[in-house]
């Protein structure tokens, strides 16, 4: 690991004020350490801003949720109010990573991680995330964990969280500080898709600071789940991952959320399939229509066109568990 | 490289070390304090051999920077025992023969140790569905993911935990 200048930030203004070309936020550390240990990254300056006091977790006046950035995965997932009111983004934490991990990340963190694609990770191979221009190795290689949905020809990384599916579906949005101001966010604009630019993985710039995440008060105590596929069955990220959410009034759906992990360099907001299910009836056969048409644009590389089809079937078996036994045939 | 003062409470004992910023708590921990109880395996996060607890809570110490966590309070698996008398988790590692190599064991046993009070304060994990104050195999596989073996020893760890969750637990 490069050395670096250490600099301990007492609170989200004097950590703006220490933030200096080539320096990084440091805050659990779990991914940051991780990507300098390998060399993938090297800043100059570390800003720990673990000091600063962002670790609440709030009431909001219209009844909504806001989420200290500093606020730990685990605090989160086990918050009386998350379980309640959003436990859909509890769930979605507790099938991330270990306890131990949980217990180091953040909130902020978490939005903030970088994708666990191989090719970025090793920095012998030509990966234009890491260094533009390069090329992507993962384009030939063994991308059985990389992107079907909205890839580019120069990245198929997928964004790894967990918790960030959860806030797509819920609609959350990010505040954010800079020496400038502050600025809000929807979840759906923080990560970008990687067009012609993958190193940039979201709209959040250098010397910008996550201070909170909001939940809003629509999205409270919806009828949700989370449901995650992968290679172990704890421990591992997701091959594909589902947070739903519905609500039915006169055999009709009138709320539907979907959101995807692991299958673009974003948590997907499933629009296309939402737009067919709203107002319709809530069966198998509109849910797989649905499904249906979010995956047409899919793109298989040679190794993950199983994601496609599991995909497809994850998100049919969330909504139809939903729904209940005497609403699907 | 400028060094920097850490002090840490380790195992009831206040140390100071002066480190370079980019010194891991692991690597603080066996090459300056040595500490060798707490192992490397990995050194990424995957496999749990180097948890420890900070302030109670578990950790993996070799993605933490130690200068990050001056002034905090560490226990590590030398500080379980008190004088020869074995913490009750060390005891029934070794009645249940919940390790082969051992490389693993002081990870597992801190990260259990850990793993009970979280459910004492009803923490929930991914397969708990209705409250968390039973340790059914499945919460304990759940919650011990973090912690690899790779002798497969987990038929013995599983029942370590299990008899020590059982005198543990109030």
């Amino acid at each position: 690991m490069n050395n670096f200048t250490y600099q301990r930030a007492t609170d989200a203004n004097s950590a703006l004020r220490l933030f200096a070309p080539n320096a990084k936020f440091l805050a659990g550390g779990t991914n940051l350490v991780d990507l300098m240990r390998e060399g993938v990254e090297t800043p100059q300056t570390l800003v720990d801003i673990t000091r600063a006091p962002l670790a609440e977790i709030q009431e909001l006046p219209d009844g909504g949720l806001r989420i200290g950035a500093l606020v730990r995965n685990s605090h989160l997932a086990a918050h009386p109010l998350v379980r309640e009111r959003y436990p859909l983004l509890s769930y979605a934490i507790l099938n991330g990573a270990s306890a131990q991990l949980r217990n180091m990340a953040t909130t902020g963190g978490n939005i903030m991680q970088r994708t666990r694609c191989y090719y970025f990770y090793d920095t012998a191979s030509h990966c234009n995330k890491r260094t533009p221009g390069s090329g992507c190795d993962a384009m030939q290689g063994f991308n059985r964990i990389h992107a079907i949905l909205g890839a580019s020809p120069h990245c198929i990384a997928t964004h790894p969280s967990d918790m960030c599916v959860a806030l797509a579906a819920l609609d959350a949005t990010v505040n954010i500080a800079s020496g400038s101001g502050e600025r809000t966010l929807a979840f759906s604009d923080v990560h970008r898709l990687p067009g012609d630019t993958p190193d940039l993985d979201t709209n959040i710039h250098a010397g910008e600071l996550i201070t909170s995440v909001d939940l809003p008060a629509a999205s409270s105590e919806l009828p949700s789940l989370y449901r995650k596929v992968r290679d172990r069955a704890s421990y591992a990220f997701a091959l594909v991952s589902v947070a739903a959410a519905l609500r039915l009034e006169g055999g009709k759906i009138s709320d539907v959320r979907i959101a995807l992990g692991g299958v673009a360099h974003k948590p997907w907001r499933a629009a296309i399939a939402e737009g067919k299910l709203r107002g319709a009836s809530p069966t198998f056969d509109n849910f797989s229509a649905a499904a249906n048409a979010e995956l047409e644009s899919a793109v298989p590389r040679s190794g993950n066109a199983f994601k496609i089809e599991l995909a497809k079937r994850t998100i049919v078996d969330v909504l139809s568990e939903l729904a209940g036994p005497g609403d699907v045939k | 490289m400028e060094l920097t003062n850490v002090s840490l409470k380790v195992n009831g004992d206040e140390k100071t070390v002066a480190i370079e910023p980019r010194v891991s708590l692991l690597d603080c921990l066996r090459d300056h304090l040595h500490l060798t109880g707490t192992k490397k395996g990995c050194n990424q996060g995957a496999c749990g051999a180097c948890t420890i607890l900070v302030d109670g809570e578990r950790i993996n110490s070799c993605l933490a920077l130690a200068v990050q966590f001056d002034g905090r309070e560490i226990v590590t698996i030398e500080g379980l025992a008190q004088g020869d008398h074995l913490h009750p988790m060390q005891q029934a590692f070794i009645e249940h023969d919940g390790f082969q190599c051992g490389y693993c064991t002081p990870g597992q046993i801190c990260s259990a140790v850990a793993m009970i009070s979280e459910l004492e304060e009803g923490m929930p994990s991914a397969v708990t569905t209705n409250g968390t104050t039973e340790l059914s195999d499945s919460e304990l596989r759940e919650r011990m993911s973090g912690n690899l073996c790779r002798c497969g020893a987990y038929v013995g760890i599983r029942e370590a935990i299990h008899q020590a969750y059982g005198a543990l637990a109030k």
